[in-house]
């Protein structure tokens, strides 16, 4: 079951929600949309539902247009962020409901609840009602009615925001199990990349009502198509600088880019991950916090006293031999991208995504 | 208690610990005490306590057996019925038009939606022998609808009609607010959910909507039969009162006393104060204030 949705736009008053959307899911691919709270992802996925109606624009399932296809007809589970589940029914109830409306017969519908409860661990708690549920047995309650009804695509908004950390990371790694042992077409709405990365075969990154980039995880952390998209995918430096003969001056540090970078004013994204720091006493760059994380250290500099850089090294890193607050130390920068500034201007600062 | 508070506040232990360390001090918190507490019970033993009492007093000394089998005649059992019959017509239209009201009042926005909102409370702040005596103006004699009802042969004022329209005005509010309140914490998730998992419109209502309501619409019809019963003022200017014709349990009461037939009146009045305990012990219960919210 493949989707396209071709030029939606969406306004809600004078708010534009959605301005121009486009994309396609292939049958079978597990698929994220990315992005800043507020940025119209949550509005696409309840306009390929059926739930909400676009001011213009067209959803395709398996090629055919499904616009004025109502809610209840379209086959598409959908699970809510808030789970949604019907209070005053139990749990075998809820997951029975899409059967029980779409009239199958009653000893099929038995059935289907009771794998569907094993499928999601649930087995045994049939007669639960969702209040006597914690927030991860809730989101399974949630997906398991929506599988129930064998929907021809499955879309998730932000799945797993409700609950806690430890579940989340469970939940997460189940659902990605089941779409491999499933393989139905699904969407997933995410703010947190790290989930998008984790679950993802492609990655809608959706910024302002706008498709930003789509790709795998790997293009989009390889080759991030502009600013924006560089400095929301992980921790990244951004510096203002000019560009000339495809390298960038940043104080006294020249940084090669990659690609073939316009000449002229640019803002050049250097990952947290991309440049190397060492202990050196003529280095350009003087130590100012070193913060263990863990497997990691996070290690915060300033370059010729103005530009902060960040980056993180693991934490038996040879690099870190001999660095400490205060020092100074060389630089390099491994992997960096430019994108040409339309204003010219803007201060070095440092992003976190 | 203010051990558990002190640690964070240190000031507030100073105050805790001088408090009961100091007798005057306590003695003179306990005299406002006192005084409230007396203040407040003489003001219910006066408003409350004592006409409920003067009443069961009254009932003692007639006899209750005496008080009741005077209701066994066909004018009071007549007026009864009539307050019944208006009461479940109250139950069954408000019941229907109220969930309705609700549903376009929480569910839907459209132009004048705030002015029909408050439009909703009107019945709660105006005068019910006011509303009575407009209705006059519009279905009475020579009153707007006149020549409309008069060729059909209907007739409104003074008959029952009348009194069905002004039990359903003093009535209005109280469905309609009792299940939005109810619609608007409810969202629309779990109808949507509904509607994705193959629902039509009409089983989402009856499946989802109307059985998360059931506990504010309870409520609600509660409130309605105890104000269908209970209206006096817009029943007497509406329907005159009429013997035998358009009186209703309350106005049965008020003709009574002036006649002076006080057995039949208490026995009356008897019976409508046991049925509001009836109705006050189901509003308990169904007060939506009072559950404990479940679901998600």
């Amino acid at each position: 079951m493949g989707i396209r949705v071709e030029h939606l736009t969406k306004r809600f008053g004078a708010f534009t929600a959605l301005d121009d959307v486009g994309f396609e899911v292939n049958a079978g691919e597990l698929v994220a949309l990315l992005g800043p709270s507020g940025g119209g992802k949550s509005t696409i996925l309840r306009i390929i539902a059926g739930l909400d109606q676009p001011d213009s624009g067209a959803v395709y399932l398996d090629g055919e247009r499904v616009d004025s296809v109502p809610a209840n007809q379209r086959e598409v589970g959908f699970v809510f962020q808030h789970y949604a589940l019907f209070r005053h029914m139990t749990v075998a109830q809820n997951v029975e409901f899409g059967l029980h409306v779409q009239k199958v017969p009653k000893a099929e519908r038995r059935e289907r609840v009771a794998e569907l409860l094993q499928l999601v661990g649930l087995a045994g708690l049939e007669q639960r009602r969702p209040a006597q549920l914690s927030g991860g047995q809730r989101q399974r309650v949630a997906l398991a009615r929506a599988l129930a009804p064998r929907p021809r695509l499955l879309l998730l908004d932000e799945p797993f925001a409700a609950v806690d950390a430890k579940v989340r990371e469970e939940l997460r790694d189940w659902v990605r199990r089941l779409h491999e042992q499933v393989h139905l077409t699904s969407v997933f709405v995410t703010h947190d990349q790290e989930e998008a990365f984790a679950l993802a075969d492609r990655v809608v990154i959706v910024r302002e009502g706008c498709v930003e980039q789509v790709g795998t995880p790997l293009e989009i952390m390889d080759r991030p198509c502009s600013e924006f998209v560089a400095r929301f995918i992980g921790e990244a430096n951004v510096y203002a600088a000019s560009v000339a003969a495809g390298a960038a001056r940043v104080g006294s540090v020249s940084i090669a880019l990659s690609g073939a970078p316009a000449a002229g004013p640019a803002r050049v994204v250097v990952r947290s991950y991309d440049l190397k720091l060492w202990a050196d006493a003529d280095g350009p760059v003087r130590i100012s916090r070193m913060v263990p994380l863990g497997d990691r250290v996070r290690v915060e500099g300033l370059i010729d006293g103005e530009h902060p850089v960040v980056a993180y090294f693991p934490r038996r890193s040879s690099l870190l031999h001999g660095l400490e607050p205060g020092c100074r130390a060389a630089i390099e920068v491994t992997l960096a991208r430019a994108y040409p500034c339309s204003n010219g201007t803007g201060a070095t600062h440092v992003e976190r995504s | 208690m203010p051990e558990t508070l002190a640690p964070a506040r240190p000031e507030l232990r100073a105050v805790a610990q001088a408090a009961p360390a100091s007798p005057l001090r306590r003695r003179r918190s306990a005299a406002p005490r006192l005084l409230l507490f007396a203040a407040v019970g003489a003001y219910l033993a006066l408003v409350l306590i004592a006409p409920l009492a003067a009443l069961a007093q009254r009932l003692g000394e007639l006899g209750i057996g005496t008080a009741l089998a005077a209701l066994l005649h066909p004018e009071p059992l007549a007026a009864l019925a009539r307050s019944g019959v208006l009461v479940l017509l109250a139950l069954v239209i408000n019941g229907v038009l109220g969930v309705l009201g609700a549903i376009v009042l929480v569910r839907h926005r459209f132009r004048g939606r705030e002015l029909l909102d408050s439009l909703v409370d009107v019945p709660l702040s105006v005068s019910p022998v006011m509303v009575g005596l407009a209705y006059l103006l519009v279905f009475g004699r020579g009153g707007w609808l006149t020549p409309v009802l008069e060729p059909l042969g209907l007739r409104v004022a003074f008959a029952f009609p009348g009194l069905l329209l002004a039990t359903l005005f003093v009535t209005l509010p109280f469905v309609v607010r009792e299940v939005g309140y109810v619609l608007e914490e409810l969202g629309t998730d779990e109808e949507q959910a509904a509607r994705t998992l193959g629902a039509s419109r009409a089983r989402t209502f009856w499946l989802i909507t109307l059985p998360n309501v059931a506990g504010g619409l309870g409520y609600g019809l509660t409130l309605t039969a105890a104000r269908a019963l209970g209206e006096f003022g817009a029943v007497l200017v509406v329907g005159g009162a009429i013997m035998g014709s358009t009186d209703t349990a309350t106005t049965f009461i008020y003709a009574a006393i002036e006649e002076r037939q006080n057995a039949v009146a208490y026995g009356m009045a008897a019976l409508l104060a046991a049925t509001s305990m009836l109705l006050l012990v189901g509003l308990e219960r169904l007060n939506p204030h009072r559950r404990e919210s479940g679901g998600n």
